[in-house]
């Protein structure tokens, strides 16, 4: 099958099916079957549908047309380097790089090497299937861009989202009939008993599937806009799933707000992008160039100011009406002193790129927008285990490696130091949160701060890869947490214990996405997936360390959350699993999940084992090169994107991706990874598994710590100090200006308009009516008078018919006898 | 201009004219008979007949073209009208005696204001 015509086909159709199923289920959802119980499975129908079709065009319309890239090596040296002139002068120093004899002794076949570059070079299949408008210059288009990100994107979240639909119907199942909320107390003091709403829950999880795949596959920044409020929106419903309980109505408006502030740089950097390069695609579409090919337009794909940001930069010095010849923007371009126009456009990259980050900070809960995604925790377990786990949260991660190709070095470095403080802050609250949902929510936020980390120092695929393997796992530890509570109906992890023995499925599969998260694996041979995935982020993280000294602290940042990260997850597992049961009442009446439940848990499982591997792990030869996530993501790398950059304004530099792969990074980075993991896994075993320490104690004599971890850094108190409360402070007093000022402002104007229209009405009755009545009057009285003439005599009609006629015949004759006259 | 020395033209017809239409006048104005009225009314429309035939006649107007015979299809049309009137007319002063033994039209002043 071609790929370019049938892959907007395919791809498209997927994306559509989940809306039609909301639409279904909006307005048949209540009369689907009792208490709309079929509306689930119309739901999983659609999404089980699309998750075929992703599939389908992932294995057999892309790996027939494009072989995959053979095993990423490390780019050395001079031959891959000759067609880089840019390069050429800048890097005679890196010691690094000075390995020249290392490619050449590993076994793999030398073509490999110089050729994966070309190889993996595979064109992003853009287009528009719609335009909604063109007004000028802005074009807003329904179009895609279909690169193998965004093919496995398709699959991954396809996939996690039909496993969840089905997890789903037996979670969601209380909502079948009327449903009484113990945690909602009315005023009368019994609970609120209200209708079940199972439909609409699988109404809104279809709206969320269509608007993810929308991202995935939006050609343009407008359209990523559109969908990035819906997938917002979704978030905000499901959050306030149970909108009766005032926490989760203050989480979805929490979640809500945050999210608009992120979005407000968001929209910053897309005003920047089309004001100064004209255009919205990502690719180019029609012969139009999108805003990639704009910023990267040489042969050699390397990031440069583009032409327009230089242009709107230059404003001063291009007389109206006179284009600039090519060599004057090139020598702007080159001239980036403090003043120049060249250091003004550098700057518009600079906000572009950040104000695009921006936005993805609010989604995927970056520092300082993190405080939404724990209190998200308030929608049921399904949700909590797509949207704010494996997809949407996912999809600021993936719109920064969307945008990749146009962030400068200095953008990176700010996303870099984000996430590492993001996982750092984030990973440390989970190690005292008992809410066993919310240990899990950080632990997001956290493997979040990975990505974000790893898309910084330049990993791009590293990134990605983690995104990947991420939502497997983190979906599967979710769901796990939900048959937990599902089976408990608590969350608090200090209620449980010892439920290995009631639930073993849910237990063992849990184990499995703890190892996973952890990445646990045999050093230099097989893994868990995410054992792959965060090997290539610190080695990434090493890799930049070495060029980049100043900044070398990210590195250790995330080799300690991986620590930290191994540590709260088994001291999850422990306090859950194993042990004595601490509350007898809990433990007596928990039982195993049915199997529509553990099935999906099994299922996800086995990809938190198995998607960081690639046919390479076993030597097999694949038919189609090999095959797995990694290379399927190194195929999708955005062009240019794997050379060393340099920043401009700040000391910066990002090596290239391929050195990580160096056994200098990459090993060590692997010993790293197994040791922080296995110190973390050590210390939960003593703590909590063999209890050896007893926690309390530690906890009392670290109490300054404790409070600080419990209370979450004081980042809720924070932003109500600073935020909230001086909000509210001036929304106070605008409250009473608009009751005292406004409101008697209005007031005098009622009175004085009453005492006008008092006026008036006196005017009206006595003037204007006299007028008229006087009027009418007059014309009675007349008529009266008149109507005497009215005889009923024939004979004196007819004289009056005489008399007129030879009255008439008088008028005219003397008329034009005076004319003639 | 003397009638009595011209010879017979345009002026004679209508002078008969205007005598019979201000007999016909005269003659509604004064009799209180409804049949008198209703001759009276005859005599007006064909005093306004011998004006149409007199102008539409091309021997009494020589030189004057392109008249043809219009004069005279509307005086057959309004003797047509007067033979429908008359018979209107009279049905109405039969219902009229019927109603008050009388065709005095001084006493039909019913519609008086």
């Amino acid at each position: 099958m071609d790929p370019i015509t049938a892959l907007p086909k395919l791809l498209g159709a997927a994306w559509l099916i989940p809306l039609a199923s909301f639409a279904l289920i909006v307005f048949f959802g209540p009369r689907m079957g009792k208490a709309g119980a079929k509306a689930g499975w119309v739901a999983t129908g659609a999404i089980l549908t699309s998750c075929l079709l992703s599939l389908f065009a992932l294995f057999f319309v892309w790996l027939p047309n494009y072989k995959l890239p053979g095993p990423v090596e490390p780019h050395i040296t001079a031959e891959s380097r000759t067609g880089d002139a840019h390069a050429a002068g800048e890097h005679a120093d890196d010691n690094h790089r000075a390995k020249d004899g290392h490619a050449g002794s590993k076994e793999h076949p030398a073509a490999h090497g110089g050729a994966s570059h070309a190889e993996s070079a595979v064109r992003p299949i853009t287009g528009d299937w719609y335009t909604l408008g063109k007004f000028g210059e802005l074009k807003i288009t329904i179009g895609y861009y279909i690169d193998s990100l965004t093919v496995l994107m398709f699959a991954m979240v396809t996939f996690i989202a039909t496993s969840i639909h089905f997890y789903a119907i037996g979670y969601m199942h209380d909502e079948l009939h009327d449903v009484e909320d113990h945690e909602v107390r009315l005023a009368d003091g019994h609970h609120l008993h209200r209708k079940g709403r199972f439909h609409r829950f699988f109404q809104y999880l279809s709206l969320f599937c269509f608007s993810m795949l929308g991202i995935v596959i939006a050609g343009n920044m407008a359209m990523v806009f559109v969908f990035w409020e819906l997938v917002g929106i979704c978030s905000y419903f499901l959050i306030g799933f149970y909108i009766e309980r005032k926490s989760a109505s203050n989480a979805a408006n929490k979640a809500f707000i945050v999210n608009r502030v992120g979005d407000f740089g968001m929209i910053i950097g897309m005003m920047v992008l089309f004001g100064t390069l004209g255009t919205f695609s990502f690719g180019d579409v029609d012969g139009q160039p999108g805003i990639f090919s704009l910023v990267r337009p040489g042969a050699d794909h390397q990031l440069i100011v583009p032409d327009g940001m230089i242009k709107a930069a230059a404003f001063e010095q291009i007389a109206a009406g006179v284009e600039p010849t090519a060599e004057q923007i090139a020598a702007w371009r080159a001239d980036t002193a403090p003043g120049t126009p060249g250091h003004w456009a550098y700057w518009l990259m600079i906000i572009a790129g950040l104000g695009i980050f921006c936005g993805c900070v609010g989604k995927s809960a970056q520092f300082p927008l993190h405080v939404w995604l724990p209190d998200a925790m308030e929608g049921p377990t399904p949700v909590s285990a797509l949207v704010h786990s494996a997809t949407m949260v996912a999809a600021g991660v993936y719109l920064v490696g969307r945008f990749f190709p146009v962030f400068v070095p200095e953008v990176l470095l700010t996303i870099a130091i984000i996430g590492a403080i993001t996982l750092f802050i984030a990973a440390t609250i989970a190690i005292t949160a008992t809410d066993i949902k919310r240990v899990l929510a950080y632990s997001t936020v956290s493997q979040l701060g990975y990505m974000m980390l790893a898309l910084g120092v330049g990993g791009w695929s590293a990134g990605m890869f983690h995104l990947i393997t991420h939502a497997f796992f983190k979906s599967l530890l979710f769901m796990c947490s939900g048959s937990v509570i599902h089976a408990c109906h608590t969350n608090e992890m200090t209620e449980m214990g010892g439920l290995r023995k009631k639930m073993p499925w849910t237990a063992y599969t849990m184990l499995v996405g703890c190892l996973a998260i952890m990445g646990a694996g045999v050093p230099f041979s097989l893994g868990l997936s995410g054992h792959y995935s965060k090997d290539s982020i610190l080695a990434q993280a090493l890799s930049f360390r070495a060029v980049n000294p100043m900044y070398g602290w990210v590195f250790f940042v995330a080799a300690g959350g991986a620590a930290i990260t191994a540590f709260y997850m088994f001291r999850l597992w422990f306090m859950t699993f194993a042990g004595a049961p601490r509350n007898k009442h809990v433990y007596d009446h928990a039982h195993e999940s049915p199997r529509i439940m553990y099935v999906p848990l099994v299922v996800l499982a086995v990809f938190a084992v198995a998607a960081g591997w690639s046919t390479n792990t076993f030597n097999i030869d694949g038919l189609v090169g090999n095959f797995g996530v990694e290379p399927l993501l190194e195929q999708a790398r955005p062009l240019g994107t794997s050379g060393e950059v340099h920043g401009v304004l700040m000391n910066v530099v990002h090596p290239d991706e391929h050195d990580s792969h160096l056994d200098q990074f990459h090993s060590r980075a692997e010993l790293v990874a197994l040791l922080t993991g296995l110190t973390g896994l050590g210390l939960a075993i003593v703590f909590y598994g063999l209890r050896i320490l007893n926690p309390e104690e530690v906890r009392a004599q670290f109490r300054p710590i404790y409070d600080f971890l419990i209370h979450k850094w004081y980042f809720d108190e924070l932003y109500n100090a600073i935020i909230v409360t001086p909000v509210m402070f001036v929304a106070r007093r605008v409250a009473e200006f608009d009751q005292v000022v406004i409101d008697g402002l209005i007031h005098g104007v009622a009175l004085w308009t009453r005492g006008v229209s008092v006026l008036d009405d006196r005017f009206d009755r006595y003037f204007v009516d006299g007028l008229v009545n006087g009027a009418s009057r007059w014309i009675f009285r007349t008529a009266v008078w008149l109507r005497g003439a009215e005889t009923g005599q024939i004979r004196q009609y007819v004289m009056f018919i005489v008399i007129g006629t030879v009255a008439l015949f008088l008028l005219i004759s003397l008329y034009t006898s005076t004319l003639a006259g | 201009m003397n009638p009595f020395v011209e010879p017979i033209g345009i002026s004679h017809y209508l002078v008969v004219g205007a005598i019979m239409f201000v007999a016909g006048a005269v003659c509604m104005a004064t009799k209180r008979n409804a049949l008198g009225v209703l001759m009276g009314i005859e005599l007006v429309l064909n005093g306004a007949n011998v004006n149409f035939v007199a102008f539409g006649s091309e021997y009494l107007r020589p030189g004057v073209m392109g008249v043809g015979l219009d004069g005279q299809l509307v005086a057959l049309f309004v003797i047509v009208l007067a033979a429908a009137e008359a018979a209107v007319a009279l049905a109405i002063t039969l219902n009229f005696y019927n109603n008050h033994s009388t065709v005095d039209v001084d006493q039909a002043d019913e519609l008086s204001g």
